[in-house]
């Protein structure tokens, strides 16, 4: 079913699809996730079978919620505001964009089960083999077709910045996604088709795999990202963002810096030091955008910040835009050589991404959801805002424990592989490390079990949503949402 | 010198070209004649708002 306003088809059918597809496979990445942060307090629970061992669930974990929840949420988001703001249906229809859809479920399931089997080219957030890549780069062509083919058939002639956000997402994300997986399967040579070499070895190998990570970072799960705050923000506070031309320079500062600071991740490897020093400086910089972006969320709320209070639905979108301030301060820092020296390969790291993956991404994409399903599915609004309240405070409460319990065990970590005795030996072995980590582990797995809990929340929130009910709190027009 | 060796000393200053580029950007966004142009764009978003309930 197709909206009708002022002779403008919206396809909303599919938008729907990719939304439901969005928090199924949300509650299913952060189950992943839970789970296998509990292995890593209690080992026992690798089952003792290759399947299910941390090594082949850990991608599942990383591919469901990167890929599978971020993917659906960019997809439904972007096709729903490229639509709106260039007032005009989808290039190809409900259709087309269907036929993505449907190839892009099947190969999330296919990608997870080859790494459950334990199919990987070793590759972190690029592990699907040859042939899954293959797959996916007709799929992504045919997402880029429809996007731009919207935009070439607007009847807005300006195009709104959030599709400027969500386009050099989807080139970025092509580019990287070729340049990183150029891989020749072992079958030319007579060993397995299910596996591949990458054309590239050593030190090149590492610094193209750093690009594409930290890029993934940079383009999927920011630019993206920033794409959906630039138009729900501005929706939901029904004002329009604080500044159009801090926007613009947000963009392209964002554009300009951050393909540069992928060699980050490689400090005091065999990486040249000129590349790493360039790594770092670039990451600095990039406070720039990031702190200009933030501030564009932020003060679009100026003059309304009573909505902070009254409306939960503000509160996600606004608290991602300050986690996304937060996160993007830290990394830079975590970049710089001195810092990284303690930090890399801690927890530390672990949980920096974390309060950006659930700080930012996964809050602004709950208020995206929070904003959206009401609207497709032709409700006032969700079922009961109070549940939103209650969602938003499991949650966070939830992150707070998990990035607090990592920044005490990284830096912890950090400290112990690096303390010397007076002999000039190291004062601890490895697996002492790890038995003064154990409870903050489970610290972190009982976290992560509050993020899951509020994310089913939100799903009883939705299905009430979608049958069309309203919580009695909703009845009384004053209250609604107060807390 | 060569055309090719004037060319190639120009080219090793990319990062010197970007960044006028970018700078060039930055005039445009916040030069005062373009800012009610530009800050209209914002209500784009806020245009459509008549999504009838069903």
């Amino acid at each position: 079913m197709s909206t009708n306003t002022d002779a403008i088809v919206y396809n909303e059918d599919v938008v729907k699809k990719f939304v439901l597809a969005a928090i199924f496979w949300g509650v299913v990445g952060f189950l992943a996730g839970d789970f296998i942060a509990w292995q890593l307090a209690f080992p026992v629970l690798n089952l003792d079978l290759e399947w299910t061992t941390f090594g082949r669930l850990r991608p599942v974990h990383t591919s469901a919620v990167i890929f599978a929840f971020g993917g659906n949420i960019l997809f439904s988001t972007s096709l729903y505001v490229v639509q709106r703001t260039c007032r005009t249906g989808l290039f190809g229809g409900d259709g087309f964009a269907t036929v993505v859809f449907w190839n892009f479920q099947a190969l999330i399931v296919t990608a997870a089960l080859t790494y459950v089997l334990g199919f990987t080219q070793g590759q972190e957030y690029a592990e699907p083999e040859w042939w899954v890549d293959l797959w996916l780069t007709v799929i992504w062509v045919c997402y880029l077709i429809i996007f731009a083919g919207t935009i070439m058939k607007r009847r807005e002639p300006h195009i709104y910045v959030a599709n400027w956000f969500f386009f050099s997402m989807i080139l970025t994300v092509a580019m990287l996604h070729l340049g990183n997986n150029l891989a020749i399967p072992a079958g030319f040579f007579g060993g397995s088709w299910m596996k591949s070499y990458n054309i590239f070895g050593g030190v090149q190998n590492a610094m193209t795999q750093w690009w594409y990570g930290h890029n993934a970072v940079g383009f999927f799960l920011t630019a993206g990202f920033l794409g959906i705050m630039y138009y729900f923000v501005p929706k939901r506070a029904e004002r329009p963002v604080y500044s159009y031309r801090l926007s613009i320079v947000h963009f392209w500062a964002l554009i300009f810096l951050y393909i540069w600071a992928g060699p980050h991740h490689l400090h005091y490897t065999a990486l040249p030091d000129w590349a790493q020093t360039l790594g770092a400086t670039f990451s600095i910089m990039l406070w720039m955008p990031s702190w200009g972006g933030m501030i564009n969320g932020l003060m679009t709320l100026s003059g309304a910040w009573d909505k902070l209070r009254t409306d939960p639905v503000m509160r996600f979108l606004v608290s991602s835009v300050a986690f996304y301030g937060m996160s993007t301060f830290e990394g830079p820092m975590m970049s710089l050589k001195a810092v990284n020296s303690l930090s890399h390969y801690t927890d530390w790291t672990v949980g920096h991404v974390h309060s950006g993956a659930l700080g930012w991404v996964a809050f602004v994409s709950f208020g995206a959801l929070y904003y959206l399903v009401p609207k497709l599915w032709g409700r006032k609004e969700v079922y009961s805002l109070k549940l939103v309240g209650l969602h938003f405070w499991v949650a966070t409460i939830g992150i707070v424990l998990y990035i607090t319990s990592m920044w005490i065990s990284g830096i912890m970590q950090g400290l112990m592989w690096r303390a010397y005795d007076n002999l000039g030996f190291l004062q601890y072995s490895f697996i002492e490390t790890v038995e003064a980590m154990h409870p903050y582990y489970v610290i972190r797995a009982t976290g992560g079990l509050l993020f899951v809990l509020g994310a089913l929340i939100m799903v009883y929130n939705f299905i009430r949503t979608i049958k069309g009910d309203v919580a009695e709190e909703a009845m009384q027009p004053s209250t609604a949402g107060a807390r | 010198m060569t055309l090719e060796t004037i060319s190639e000393f120009f080219r090793s200053l990319w990062g010197v070209w970007l960044m006028v580029l970018f700078l060039g950007i930055v005039f445009y966004a916040f030069r005062p004649r373009n800012k009610d142009r530009l800050e209209e764009y914002g209500n784009i978003p806020l245009r459509d708002d008549d999504d009838k309930e069903r």
